[in-house]
């Protein structure tokens, strides 16, 4: 599978081992290396799935109470997260021995002034209609609004991971195109870029995020790719751009001038699998860097949009459920997150180490 | 060696293997088995071809081997002063090392620390080996830069490799490396990396030290010829194995071994121009010679040849810019005019700095604007605009210097070779060319499952016959070879003159042969022009300016090129 996404990337293999054989045959011997591709693998099947709409499609049904606590947690809940008490008897009572609760526990423990109230409201709107049919757990806990945490993780996992890796791909590509033609043209084209790189580079991260999301002003999966994309080149341009100038002088490139070999053959045809080793790791490297990345704009709300579910507003939201002890959403995405980055990361490390050896 | 009695042995070699473990499975035997001794005060020559493993078993006696992946079998002994080197604690083989035992190495530049200065690295060695005094140290360093021939000692000592040029830099190695008067200096291909004239003058200078500081020198290199001069006694290996061995005048009057005659007449000589350089597979097979070697060949311009490519006042500058606003002008070319006629070949010579490459470089517009005319079948080659270049570019091709570096390492030898033709719309069809790079591949001697193949595949000498073929496909009329086969070992040197011999009586093209040696030029080209300094010392037939050079520094460079035993003892 690695040697078929490969070879996409680099040259045509013939029938001998060529430098991409050789270093997957490196790759082979990593088994960090190995054991964190199958985690990547995993994650990208898991994405592909829930993009296909395999699985995870019903993750905004809502199917169980709400604050469903994880199956295997049973009835090990604090008190206050009745409506889940393992009695059969229909929520419609659990709900009614949630409102006397607070009243009945004699105030020992603080509760939300408000929450009677509210619970009552919402015991009046679904009453009878929603909440028969509703699972008291789920397999890993429900939200605020009874849908499935683990669907929603799987389904946080696509949107994440699309967001990072098309993100990744497009500043990988400007950062390409530019670095391709500063390297190699240098001069007054050089100086234009270098500037361009430069106005970028002044403007504080976060700041010029806030500000192309402003400029933007619409949320949305596309537009957090496209504030990623347009604010992430910098560095791999910098490292682009300065293997184009050692490269550009090398004899192999005198050669193809000689037999006449034009710019652009010379910059994408020779140049570009040459230096591709370096796109790669930084492409992989920007991965993580946007998933990251993605979770804080969700965070700070310039993320996606309300109807979509990404790692970044599941941690948005579990930073209110975590004061009410509903621990689950907050776990659910920091694994999924922790695994996929940490994975991403020991893979990027490996495929370093495979397609830069010291080989001449 | 036979001669030698154990109390004016140094070091006594016996039985040394190392073995160098590849991958899981495979293991290759660098050295297999070698036994020589290196007797006091005297120069021991150790010559071979690259992988023979003649720099591993340098670096096993100075304990050097790399210890993820080396290992030495029991059995092998370095015995030094009664102890085995290789059984010594790491600890004492690093007092022995640089007291004792010191190296220089091939490549000077990358063996001096740049950030260090000269004297810092010389009297780091004496103060941690001999335990001086900074202000002793100091004067000590003056004296041994005094003594490798450094001028102007007193500022140089306080100079950085970069300001220092790649012959004083190799002079500054040496410094280093004899400051604690070692018993045995180890020198590693000293001067391949140099000039002909500082050759001459990094060998004489290392003959003149071991006599003064009566030590031995294990001396290594591929090119048996050199060593004649300066060598007592040679080793001459191959595949890990030592072929033979002896005393010099033995080796170079009577060389029992084939290889070791291969050796000493693979090299074109000054004397004798045969047809076809001998190499090193005629003389291994059984037989008698092939016949044809002996056979002169006849070179020279008689005058009323067609001319194919004239230059004329050929000049190239550089410009570095000096302070706000101001630039410098470096003159690399200066008037350079020749002509060069079909199927005839011109030489070059020059040291590195003359221009020669320059020249080259600038006819095939790879360098930008310069001045000046050359007339290819009329038109003038640095005029057309850029637009029009195509079809004279395919006309004249270039063979670079490094076959290591001129090959994209990411192409396959099928996508090298057909790129012209697909650039050029040579051939109506991908099986058109296809069928014609097969072809090329035999005519350069290699095998067409190379097709397939990467360039990391293929040693030194193959990877120049595939650039050969790549500028073959276009059928040049011109073809430039800018020190063409230099990186490559003396017996592959020979493999290559004569493919280029080969195809140039096939094809008729003519060659522009860039080279820093002026016997194999002799060798090759009809017509020698000499430059210096970005000019044109002298330009005439190439027999008559052996015979009678006009210039004096043509003069100087003849008398540069190493002579063997034979040539030394002559003086």
């Amino acid at each position: 599978m690695m040697q078929a996404a490969l070879s996409t990337v680099g040259v045509p293999r013939g029938e001998s081992a060529g430098l991409w054989t050789l270093a997957w045959r490196r790759f082979c011997r990593d088994r960090v290396g190995l054991a964190s591709f199958l985690i990547v693998v995993f994650f990208f099947g898991m994405m592909l799935a829930s993009g296909l709409h395999l699985i995870a499609r019903d993750w905004s049904e809502e199917v169980g109470v709400n604050y469903a606590p994880p199956t295997f947690m049973g009835t090990a809940i604090p008190d206050r997260t009745a409506p889940v008490a393992p009695d059969s008897s229909g929520s419609k009572s659990t709900r009614e021995s949630e409102i006397r609760q607070p009243g009945e526990g004699g105030g020992i423990d603080i509760a939300d002034p408000l929450a009677d109230v509210l619970a009552e409201i919402r015991a009046e709107f679904s009453g009878a209609t929603a909440e028969t049919g509703k699972a008291p757990t789920l397999v890993f806990g429900g939200d605020r609004w009874g849908r499935d945490v683990l669907k929603k993780a799987i389904k946080g996992t696509e949107t994440s991971m699309f967001v990072g890796l098309a993100a990744a791909v497009l500043a990988a590509f400007l950062a390409t195109v530019f670095g391709a033609l500063a390297g190699y043209y240098g001069g007054w084209i050089d100086d234009l870029f270098n500037w361009f790189y430069s106005v970028f580079t002044s403007i504080p991260y976060l700041l010029l995020i806030l500000a192309i999301a402003a400029v933007l002003n619409q949320k949305g999966t596309l537009t957090v790719i496209l504030i990623l994309g347009f604010t992430g080149w910098t560095g791999i341009f910098r490292l682009v751009r300065a293997e184009y100038l050692k490269h550009k002088v090398r004899e192999y490139i005198q050669a193809a001038d000689a037999i006449g070999a034009s710019h652009a053959r010379r910059m994408f045809v020779h140049i570009l699998p040459n230096v591709s080793h370096v796109i790669l790791v930084q492409l992989s490297l920007h991965v993580v860097l946007f998933i990251k990345s993605e979770v804080v704009l969700s965070f700070l709300g310039f993320g996606v949009g309300v109807d979509t579910v990404s790692w970044g507003s599941m941690l948005n939201e579990a930073q209110n459920e975590l004061i009410l002890g509903y621990w689950w959403q907050l776990v659910a995405a920091t694994i999924a997150m922790a695994l996929l980055v940490t994975g991403f990361s020991l893979f990027t490390d490996a495929l370093r180490d495979a397609l830069d050896p010291k080989l001449k | 060696m036979t001669s030698v009695n154990s109390a004016d042995t140094l070091i006594s070699i016996r039985d040394l293997r190392v073995d160098f473990r590849l991958d899981r499975t495979t293991i290759s035997q660098a050295v297999r088995g070698i036994s020589f001794d290196i007797p006091v005060n005297s120069t021991v020559a150790l010559v071979g071809e690259s992988g023979s493993g003649k720099s591993v078993t340098a670096l096993a006696i100075l304990g050097l081997l790399p210890r993820e992946n080396a290992t030495v079998p029991a059995g092998s002994q370095i015995l030094y002063g009664g102890r085995n080197l290789l059984a010594l604690a790491p600890g004492e083989l690093q007092k022995l090392r640089g007291a004792d035992i010191s190296m220089i190495f091939q490549e000077p530049m990358s063996s001096l620390n740049p950030v260090f200065t000269v004297g810092f690295q010389l009297t780091e060695v004496l103060t941690k080996h001999l335990g001086m005094t900074g202000r002793q140290a100091r004067s000590r360093a003056l004296e041994i830069l005094r003594e490798v021939g450094i001028p102007e000692p007193e500022t140089r000592i306080d100079a950085y490799p970069f300001q220092l040029s790649g012959g004083q830099q190799q002079r500054a190695m040496i410094a280093i490396a004899i400051a604690c008067e070692p018993k045995l200096l180890i020198a590693d291909e000293p001067t391949t990396a140099l000039d002909v004239t500082i050759q001459k003058q990094i060998l004489e200078l290392i003959a003149a030290l071991q006599k003064r500081l009566r030590m031995s020198v294990l001396f290594i290199t591929h090119d048996l010829v050199l060593v004649g001069e300066i060598a007592d006694y040679v080793v001459v290996m191959r595949e890990g194995e030592i072929k033979e061995q002896g005393r010099v005048e033995q080796i170079f009057e009577a060389p029992r071994d084939a290889y070791t005659r291969a050796l000493l007449l693979c090299r074109p000589q000054l004397e004798r121009r045969p047809r076809r350089l001998p190499v090193i597979d005629d003389f291994m097979k059984p037989g008698p010679l092939a016949g044809g070697s002996l056979e002169e060949r006849s070179r020279g311009l008689r005058g009323d040849e067609e001319i194919i490519l004239e230059a004329r006042h050929l000049g190239k500058s550089f410009y570095s810019r000096e302070g706000l606003f101001g630039k410098r002008e470096f003159k690399a070319v200066r008037d350079v005019s020749f002509k060069l006629a079909r199927g005839k070949t011109l030489g070059i010579v020059g040291e590195s700095g003359s221009g020669k490459t320059t020249v080259a470089l600038t006819l095939l517009r790879l360098r930008g604007e310069s001045s000046g005319e050359a007339l290819f079948d009329g038109k003038d080659l640095l005029s057309i605009p850029q637009q029009e270049t195509m079809p004279y570019k395919r006309r004249i091709q270039i063979v670079f210097q490094n076959p290591y570096a001129s090959l994209n390492p990411r192409f396959t030898i099928g996508q090298l070779l057909m790129e012209p033709l697909q650039v050029h719309g040579i051939g109506s069809n991908e099986s058109e060319r296809r069928d014609r790079v097969y072809k090329l591949l035999e005519e350069v001697g290699l095998p067409e499952v190379s097709f397939f193949k990467y360039p990391h595949e293929f040693s030194g000498g193959q990877r120049q016959r595939i650039a050969i073929a790549r500028c073959l496909t276009m059928k040049p009329d011109v073809l430039i070879c800018d020190e063409a086969v230099s990186a490559l070992d003396v017996s592959i040197q020979a493999q290559i003159l004569n493919l280029l011999q080969d195809l140039q009586d096939e094809h008729h093209m003519s060659y522009i042969f860039i080279w820093h040696d002026l016997a194999v030029v002799k060798y090759m080209a009809d017509q020698v022009m000499v430059m210096n300094e970005g000019e044109v010392v002298e330009v005439a037939n190439s027999d008559d300016i052996y015979r009678n050079p006009q210039h004096p520094y043509t003069k100087k460079l003849l008398s540069s090129i190493p002579r063997g035993w034979r040539g030394a003892r002559a003086h």
